[in-house]
């Protein structure tokens, strides 16, 4: 027979789960912070780790390949510097248009460099966390992306961690434009729940002109990610509702499923 | 309460769910990260005492929803309702058998997932949810399945290599020798 003590027991762990879920969601982050910081020496180890094969093959590389790359490296740094002083002598055009119709003049974006340091163990959702946190100045709502598109945005911050939601999570919507003669706009929602990079993009007008191979960029309206960043290229599209909207497939640019360093991008 | 073998499931459980939260191997290759916390929890109901099935609930699911974005405590639920029945009748469980330890952990790891989606498809939560869920959903369980024999013969071991040993009692007892002779009492 079950003792009593058992059901005391059992009723205690209950309890315990009913208070954690009904926590203020402030005292929750700060437990999840303090629960988080467990895992903080494994994180260091597991780094160190992961440095370690790539420390190694440096010191055995020859210094034939390290002049090649140097080199090549010369060779793309002259070709960025001379984009660089013509991105300078666009943007002063700009700046002077913009004065010009007195519109507001736009701050420019700085980007501070973060690896991922995990993603999240459930599969219902798409989450991973990055080792800069509230000490870097980072913030919620912060565009994050890498060299090739856009990538998600931060949910939550603590001193040293913040958790990015991807693109193709539910929670994670995003407004963007198709690059095609109309401009059409819709709204990224979730993605499939095993391919990463395939994500919806839906409401788009019926009478959408969508072809294979379009770009996919941001819209700049929500006010969380500026406008024109890469997202993607439409795969597919279909008419949905009777007609009354279109949803297309959009294969995006970042690869989601094997991130290691991202750009977090500060307004 | 044998603390050796708390202090192990506990250490067991924390490196399941970091490993769960680093490594992308398995969801690279399957298209879905196992969670071990189910047959760990099969391991203690059958093996350790109801301090340490609830010590690994709570702290288990509070370390697996630290390093995810389910609310805090949501995952604490699915492991008792898990640990509870079966150490409720862990005396009719052949729990030797491997074959035994492999259907407990399919329904362990096949339990969790879903009743943790149920919780939080019940609180409001967007998930992403689809008909890979369902293939995730068979992964984790038979994976689980398979990992139950495995963490018992684990976790087995570590117990004998590490943990203090039942002393065990002769059955020769001085007192009770026979002692014969062909004297005549």
């Amino acid at each position: 027979m079950f003792k009593q003590k058992n059901y005391l027991a059992l009723g205690a762990v209950v309890l315990v789960a009913i208070i954690l879920l009904s926590l203020p969601s402030r005292a929750t982050a700060r437990l999840k912070l303090a629960a988080g910081s467990w895992f903080l020496p494994l994180f260091e180890l597991a780094g160190a780790a992961q440095q370690l094969p790539a420390d190694l093959a440096d010191s055995v590389m020859t210094r034939r390949e390290l002049l090649h790359q140097v080199d090549s490296l010369r060779r793309e740094n002259q070709q960025l510097r001379s984009q660089a002083v013509q991105a300078v002598a666009i943007a002063r055009e700009n700046d002077q248009l913009r004065e010009l119709f007195n519109w507001q003049r736009q701050s420019p974006w700085r980007l501070k460099l973060a690896n991922v340091v995990m993603r999240d163990p459930a599969n219902w959702w798409r989450t991973v966390q990055i080792d800069l946190g509230t000490r870097d100045g980072l913030r919620e709502n912060l565009p994050v992306i890498t060299d090739a598109g856009l990538v998600g945005r931060v949910s939550s911050v603590s001193l040293t961690r913040a958790q990015v939601i991807l693109v193709g999570d539910p929670n994670c919507r995003v407004s963007a434009i198709v690059e095609n003669a109309s401009r059409d706009m819709g709204v990224l929602l979730a993605g499939g729940t095993l391919d990463t990079s395939l994500v919806e993009l839906t409401y788009l007008a019926s009478s959408a002109n969508l072809k294979s191979g379009q770009s996919v960029i941001t819209s700049g309206l929500g006010g969380i990610f500026p406008k024109g960043i890469p997202i993607g290229q439409v795969v597919d599209s279909r008419s949905v509702e009777y007609g009354l909207y279109t949803d297309a497939r959009v294969k995006l640019n970042a690869n989601l499923g094997s991130l290691e360093q991202v750009w977090v991008l500060f307004p | 309460m044998n603390l050796f073998r708390t202090t192990l499931i506990l250490a067991f459980a924390f490196l399941a769910v970091f490993g769960e939260a680093t490594l992308a191997a398995p969801r690279q290759l399957l298209g879905a990260q196992v969670d071990l916390l189910p047959a760990l929890m099969v391991y203690a109901a059958l093996n350790a005492g109801l301090p340490t099935i609830a010590l690994l609930a709570v702290l288990g699911g509070v370390w697996f929803d630290t390093l995810s974005a389910n609310p805090l405590g949501v995952s604490i639920l699915p492991l008792v309702v898990i640990g509870w029945p079966i150490y409720w009748r862990r005396d009719l469980i052949l729990h030797d058998l491997p074959f035994a330890q492999f259907v407990l952990g399919a329904v362990a790891s096949a339990l969790a997932p879903a009743l943790t989606m149920l919780l939080l498809l019940s609180g409001g939560k967007d998930l992403l949810v689809g008909w890979g869920t369902l293939w995730q959903w068979l992964v984790m369980t038979f994976v689980g399945a398979v990992a139950t024999p495995f963490i018992f013969s684990l976790m087995d071991a570590c117990n004998r290599a590490l943990g203090y040993q039942e002393r065990v009692e002769p059955g020769f007892r001085l007192d009770r020798e026979i002692q014969r002779s062909r004297k005549k009492l």
